[in-house]
This record gives C-alpha cells, sequence and structure tokens, in this order.
C-alpha cells in the first residue's frame, strides 16, 4: 500500500511539473513578438468542425485551389494563408478574428458561413477598419440596410437569385400558384420573400408558406400538410435536410404530381452527388453551377475534380471567385497592402476576369451585380448535373427596383409576407 | 482555499497550490501590461468566463446539484443587455441591473421547478429548461433577433462613460468584477449557509433530520449561483458587443460543467482554473492544427484518469 502510495505521488509530482512547464511553454509562445515585414496574411475563418464542417471544407478547399494555382504569391509577394475554425458559433467567430488581427496583424480576412457570424464579425470588421472579403454570407442586410464600409462582399444575397427565379416561374414556368416550404431562419425567409415579391408582382400568389426547423428531422408532418392543388411547391434546404426532403416528397407521391422547384442550395453540388432519381425536374436558380458550360467554368471544375476528387460546390466556386478578387487587388497596388484604406479601394475597384461563375462587378452597396442561372436537374452521362436553361444576366441585389426606395422596405422576414 | 481534510493539505499540494495562486495572481494582474491585445481578449473571456463556472460551482461543487442548463442565466441576462442597450436605448445602469435582475428573476422561477429533485432528475429538468430557453431565443425573432442575435451593443467604456477605453481598460474593469465576485461568493461558501450546502451534498436525509430546511437551502444556492452567472452574463455581452442562440446551447452548458470538473470541483479556484485552461487550449490548438478537437478530447481523458479531482486537487490524495 506505502509503495502504491509513493507511486502515485511520483506520478503526481511528475504531472504536476508537466502542467507547469506547458504553462511557461504558453507564455513564452505569447511574448514573442511578429515580424512586420514578410508576406502578405490572409486570414481565413470557416467551421472545419461541428455540424457545418463540410461546406466550411468545401470553401477552403476553393481557395487552396485558387493559392496553389497562384502559386502562393500575388502583387510579387509571398501569400500566408492563416486559417481558422470557426465552429459556426459567433462568439467563435469573433474571437478567431480578433487573433488574425490583433495577433497574427493579417493585412485583410476572408471568409465565414453563417449569417449570424456575418453579422457578429461586422462590427468589429468596422472597429478594426480591417478590410473582409465574404465569399459566401449571403444575409441580404449585410450589403443593405446594415451595410459596412470594410466588407466586400463577393457572393451574393440570399432573395438575389430569388428575385429573378420569381419572375421567371411566372412568366416562362408558367406557374401560378405556389406553396413554400423552407428552413426557418434568415436564409429561409430571405430567399423566400424575395421569390414572393417578384412572383406575386406577376400576379402569381403564394397560397402556403411553411417553416421547418433546421434541425428537422422527419418531414412527414409537413409533406402531409402541403397543399396539392398548387401549380408547384418551392423547396429551400440544404446539407442533410435537402436529401432528407427530396427523398420524402418523392415517397410521399408528390413528385410527379406537383412539380419541385426552389432555392440553389437545394441541389447544390454539395448534395447532389447524394441524391438520385428523386432529384431529377427539380428547377432552381443561384449564381453559379458546375455544369456551367463556359471555357472558365470548364478549367475550374476539372481542376477541382483533379485535386479533389468530387464535384465543385457553390461554396467552393464562392471562394474561388473571393479569392480571385483578393488576389487581383492585391497584383493592382504591386503588393503594397499596408495602407488598409487603400487596400479597400482596390478590392472595390477590382474587375478580376475568366471567373467560373462568369462575369461580375460589385455595385456601390459592396455587392456583386452578377448572372442568374436557372438550372434543371438532369442526369448526363450517369451524373446528376445542375443543367442551365436560361442565363438572367446582370442580376442587382435590389432587382429592378430603385435601390434607396427598396432599402426603405423592411427586411424579409418571417412575417414581412404572409401567404395570400 | 481548497476543501480542508481531516489531517489538512499535504505539503506538496500546498506548495502546488501556492504556485497556482501566484501563478493566476500574476497572470490576471500583470500579464495584460506585457501581452498583446488579443492575449488580453483571452484573458478577458478565461476571467468572465471563470466567474460563470465559479457560479456553477456553488451548484454544482458545494451543494451537489448537477445542472446541465446553467448557461441559461448567462445567456438570458446577456440577452437582457443587448435588447434594453439597443432596442430600448437604455442607459448603462439600467442596462446592468435589467440584466442581474432578469437573470436572477429567471433563477428564481426556475429554482422553484427544480429544487425538490436531485441526482440525474435535477440534470435532466435543467437541461428541458435550458433548451426551452434556447428554443425562445432562437424563434422569439421579433425580440431576441433569432439565428442572428443582436449586434450593435455598446462598448461598455462609452456606455458607463469611462474616461478611459480599448480592451486593457475593459479588461480590468472585469477584474475588478471578478475579484468581487470571488470575494462574495468566498464567503458564501465560508459561511454556516455554505457549510449547510456542504452537509446537503453529503447526507441530506441527516441535515433534514438536524432540522434545517434542505428545499429552501437548495433553492437559494440556485438562485444565489442564478444571479452570479447573470453577472457574467452582462459582462459577456458588452464583451462581444453581440449576442447569438449559442450563448444558451446545451454546448455552452456541457462546457461550463467541463471546467468545474476538470478544474476541481467545490474549490472556486478551480472552476477558474479550469475555464483559464479550456479557454487557452481551444484557442491555442485550434491555431496549430485542424485536429485539435481530438487533441483537446484526449487532454480530457488523460485530465479524467490522472487528475480525477481536478487541476487543483493535483497531487491531493485521492479521496472519495
Amino acid at each position: 500500500m506505502a509503495s502504491g502510495f509513493n507511486r502515485t505521488r511520483t506520478h503526481m509530482k511528475h504531472l504536476r511539473i508537466l502542467v507547469a512547464s506547458l504553462a511557461i511553454v504558453i507564455a513564452g509562445g505569447l511574448l514573442t513578438a511578429q515580424a512586420p515585414e514578410g508576406p502578405i496574411r490572409i486570414g481565413f475563418i470557416v467551421p472545419l468542425s461541428g455540424p457545418f464542417a463540410q461546406n466550411g471544407r468545401d470553401i477552403l478547399n476553393g481557395f487552396l485551389l485558387l493559392l496553389d494555382e497562384a502559386g502562393y504569391r500575388a502583387g510579387g509577394r509571398r501569400i500566408q494563408l492563416i486559417i481558422e475554425d470557426d465552429e459556426a458559433i459567433p462568439a467563435v467567430s469573433l474571437t478567431k478574428a480578433r487573433k488574425l488581427v490583433e495577433s497574427d496583424r493579417v493585412h485583410l480576412m476572408a471568409g465565414t458561413l453563417l449569417a449570424s457570424s456575418g453579422y457578429a464579425l461586422a462590427p468589429y470588421v468596422e472597429a478594426q477598419q480591417i478590410p473582409m472579403v465574404f465569399p459566401v454570407v449571403s444575409s441580404d442586410d449585410l450589403t443593405q440596410r446594415r451595410r459596412s464600409k470594410w466588407i466586400i462582399r463577393t457572393g451574393w444575397t440570399s432573395s438575389q437569385p430569388n428575385h429573378a427565379f420569381g419572375e421567371y416561374a411566372y412568366r416562362t414556368l408558367g406557374y401560378r400558384t405556389i406553396a413554400t416550404i423552407a428552413l426557418d431562419y434568415a436564409f429561409g425567409w430571405e430567399s423566400v420573400g424575395g421569390f414572393q415579391r417578384t412572383f406575386e408582382a406577376e400576379g402569381g400568389r403564394v397560397v402556403q408558406k411553411m417553416w421547418t426547423p433546421v434541425s428537422v428531422h422527419d418531414f412527414a408532418p409537413y409533406l402531409a400538410q402541403i397543399s396539392r392543388d398548387v401549380d408547384a411547391v418551392y423547396a429551400l434546404f440544404l446539407g442533410r435536410t435537402a436529401l432528407q426532403f427530396m427523398r420524402q416528397y418523392a415517397e410521399y407521391g408528390l413528385k410527379g404530381r406537383v412539380p419541385l422547384i426552389g432555392s440553389g442550395t437545394t441541389t447544390d453540388e454539395h448534395v447532389l452527388p447524394f441524391m438520385g432519381e428523386e432529384a431529377i425536374g427539380v428547377v432552381t436558380s443561384l449564381q453559379y453551377s458546375a455544369a456551367l458550360d463556359t471555357p472558365d467554368n470548364r478549367r475550374f471544375t476539372e481542376a477541382y475534380r483533379r485535386r479533389y476528387n468530387k464535384l465543385a460546390s457553390y461554396y467552393a466556386e464562392s471562394m474561388y471567385t473571393g479569392g480571385t478578387w483578393v488576389l487581383a487587388a492585391i497584383d493592382a497596388l504591386g503588393g503594397r497592402v499596408e495602407d488598409r484604406g487603400r487596400l479597400l479601394e482596390a478590392l472595390r475597384a477590382a474587375r478580376p476576369t475568366g471567373l467560373p461563375r462568369g462575369p461580375i462587378e460589385l455595385d456601390e452597396y459592396g455587392n456583386p451585380v452578377q448572372n442568374i442561372y436557372i438550372r434543371r436537374v438532369e442526369r448526363v452521362n450517369g451524373e446528376l448535373q445542375n443543367t442551365v436553361v436560361a442565363t438572367i444576366p446582370r442580376v442587382s441585389q435590389f432587382w429592378r427596383f430603385n435601390p434607396a426606395e427598396y432599402l426603405r422596405q423592411p427586411l424579409y422576414s418571417r412575417r414581412v409576407v404572409p401567404a395570400s | 482555499m481548497g476543501e480542508p481534510d481531516r489531517r489538512g493539505p499535504s505539503r506538496a499540494i500546498a506548495g502546488w497550490r501556492t504556485g497556482v495562486i501566484v501563478a493566476l495572481a500574476a497572470a490576471f494582474l500583470a500579464g495584460p501590461l506585457a501581452l498583446d491585445s488579443y492575449w488580453v481578449g483571452l484573458l478577458t473571456q478565461i476571467v468572465i468566463l471563470g466567474i460563470l463556472a465559479m457560479s456553477l460551482d456553488i451548484l454544482l461543487g458545494y451543494t451537489g446539484l448537477p445542472s446541465l442548463g446553467h448557461a441559461a442565466f448567462f445567456g438570458v441576462a446577456a440577452y437582457a443587455v443587448a435588447v434594453l442597450s439597443t432596442t430600448y436605448r437604455a442607459g448603462f445602469g439600467a442596462s446592468v441591473a435589467g440584466g442581474i435582475a432578469i437573470g436572477t428573476a429567471l433563477a428564481a422561477a426556475f429554482g422553484l421547478m427544480v429544487s425538490h429533485v436531485r441526482d440525474v432528475y435535477f440534470l435532466m429538468i435543467t437541461l428541458a429548461l435550458g433548451m426551452v430557453l434556447w428554443g425562445l431565443s432562437y424563434r422569439w425573432i421579433p425580440v431576441t433577433g433569432g439565428d442572428n442575435g443582436i449586434s450593435g451593443i455598446p462598448t461598455l467604456e462609452a456606455h458607463a462613460g469611462l474616461p478611459v477605453a480599448g480592451p486593457l481598460a475593459f479588461y480590468y474593469v472585469t477584474l475588478v468584477v471578478f475579484a468581487a465576485c470571488a470575494v462574495l461568493m468566498w464567503r458564501l461558501v465560508r459561511s454556516p449557509f455554505g457549510l449547510t450546502l456542504r452537509g446537503i451534498r453529503e447526507n441530506e436525509a441527516r441535515m433534514r433530520s438536524l432540522g434545517f430546511n434542505t428545499w429552501l437551502h437548495c433553492y437559494l444556492s440556485f438562485v444565489i449561483a442564478g444571479a452570479f452567472a447573470s453577472v457574467a452574463g452582462v459582462m459577456w455581452a458588452y464583451y462581444n458587443g453581440f449576442v447569438s442562440p449559442t450563448y444558451l446551447d446545451l454546448a455552452a452548458s456541457s462546457e461550463l460543467f467541463l471546467m468545474v470538473t476538470l478544474g476541481g470541483p467545490a474549490t472556486l479556484v478551480g472552476p477558474v482554473l479550469g475555464a483559464g485552461a479550456i479557454v487557452l487550449l481551444k484557442n491555442v490548438m485550434s491555431a496549430y492544427t485542424a485536429r485539435w478537437l481530438l487533441i483537446l478530447g484526449i487532454v480530457y481523458i488523460v485530465a479524467i484518469l490522472a487528475a480525477p479531482q481536478g487541476i487543483w486537487n493535483l497531487g491531493g490524495r485521492r479521496s472519495g
């Protein structure tokens, strides 16, 4: 017993020494200063763990592919990418941004996935006056009613493709009544809101609006309620929920009876390879499709497939394009990125060409004006793809409305426009 | 400061504890002067989460009530500050008082529902109540902003009209709040009331037969813990400048639970160590490797095997 006790004691002593030395190592790490000159440091924040890790991984893949192609150089200087995982938790996004800006002294930041993280970062970005590129976060108000000078969005607003799609659904698809079913959070409200606005402006009617929790596991109660007398059902899902909704929609015998249309994410390439016959014929809209038949996009999707052995999703394309934007701005400055004001101007003025999704330019609110593609899921050479059936060119986040007037309207939310 | 056992702490552990206290004091008082603002930010997080972890320790460590919904009070107080300071443009005093009052009132209401149950039932009900509040923050969109949360909370320095501003100023304000809370909680657990709580933890039936109203003691312990958690929530709202539903989700509550158990329950200092260890591990590890969750998991397992009594009790005798 006594020897056992002694052994525990020695053991504890070692452990104490270990803990104490660990603490000293960490403390030492804190005190090492960062060299002032050197490579251009880009801070990059995406979720790499947690429920959104796969989407975050796609975003990162897009950036790594681009940087590899560029040889990690732009404007004659080396690029250093500092990657941080924000776990899709807004408070963590903010902590990581603080690290990147205050400790790593990055010259600019890019990234993040969720609207909540975007809104959490915006005041900090503004206070620190550090340029940040949002390639994916699509909350309307980040470039509308609550826009920030220092945020450049190279992605989209949630309602942007849906404004175009609402009109298309009425005029070309010929639908007059529609039921919507969407995830119950800002991305869903803004997408459905945009669709409803232009669809009803044409004379159509959204007769039923259903919202499912983001954590929904079974669509049976919703599918039982959904109206069978509408011309089409508009669905907004992503990831696991998109796969499950599609399958259950077919199981309930709705496929073939009521056509399915929806948000671009519902059939995005991050879930499309895992879908089957149930997805064929679904029409959606987005600013990108991996099946877009242009030389620039073919080059991108082939390079992506060679490197990661999978289809490029819109997440990957978004960061590839966002990254191209950043590198173009750095090139324009000849690598002199130390002056943040000039870097911001260069980012706003950048006009990179040869982008996978086609030509884009920024409006004065910092959001792209770009093509919106209407896509239909088809099977080509044994693989599902989002075949582009129509292109609506140069779509602004304000659609064809006057921006000032548009901004006086409230943000699309769950309650703004009820079903009629 | 730890729990005195019958033979008094051994010399080894006394030395360890003195070292820890000196290191903590040095890090908290002088650390920020030598560090850049990012690390000052992390220290601020440690200090705020330290208050929160200590408040859970009153429940978990001293009273023996394992709560998995403690982040609720923290989160509700933060939301109260956010709503008051942005939607209603309330002043500093009203926002702080409102935050603490609403968090405490909520604890007083929830306490009525949980103070009669123990052990796993307590765990389940607190978990359920915490989830209800999380759901509310997520779905009561006109007030809470839903998933997007509320941003635009003024900085504490500007809101309070302090002549100084910046991370360092905020840190020292937080440190003062921390010190005040720590002294109050330390006095509390040393008081006859605190001793009664420990008695209930060890043997409730005996305490009841001695004439103590154990329900009331548990209830008060719950409310007091909720009040201190609210203080931490108010500071957290000012620190981040925004609130979101993740403040009160299950992950937040369980991480808090982990801080207390990792550092050493029923010690008050231990939970602060636990908060420090978790904040530093998460942020330092994730900067170096994408596999940081794996490393964190290994650290937790090693900690449970090697230091089941927590970091603060490292080197102490293994007792039941």
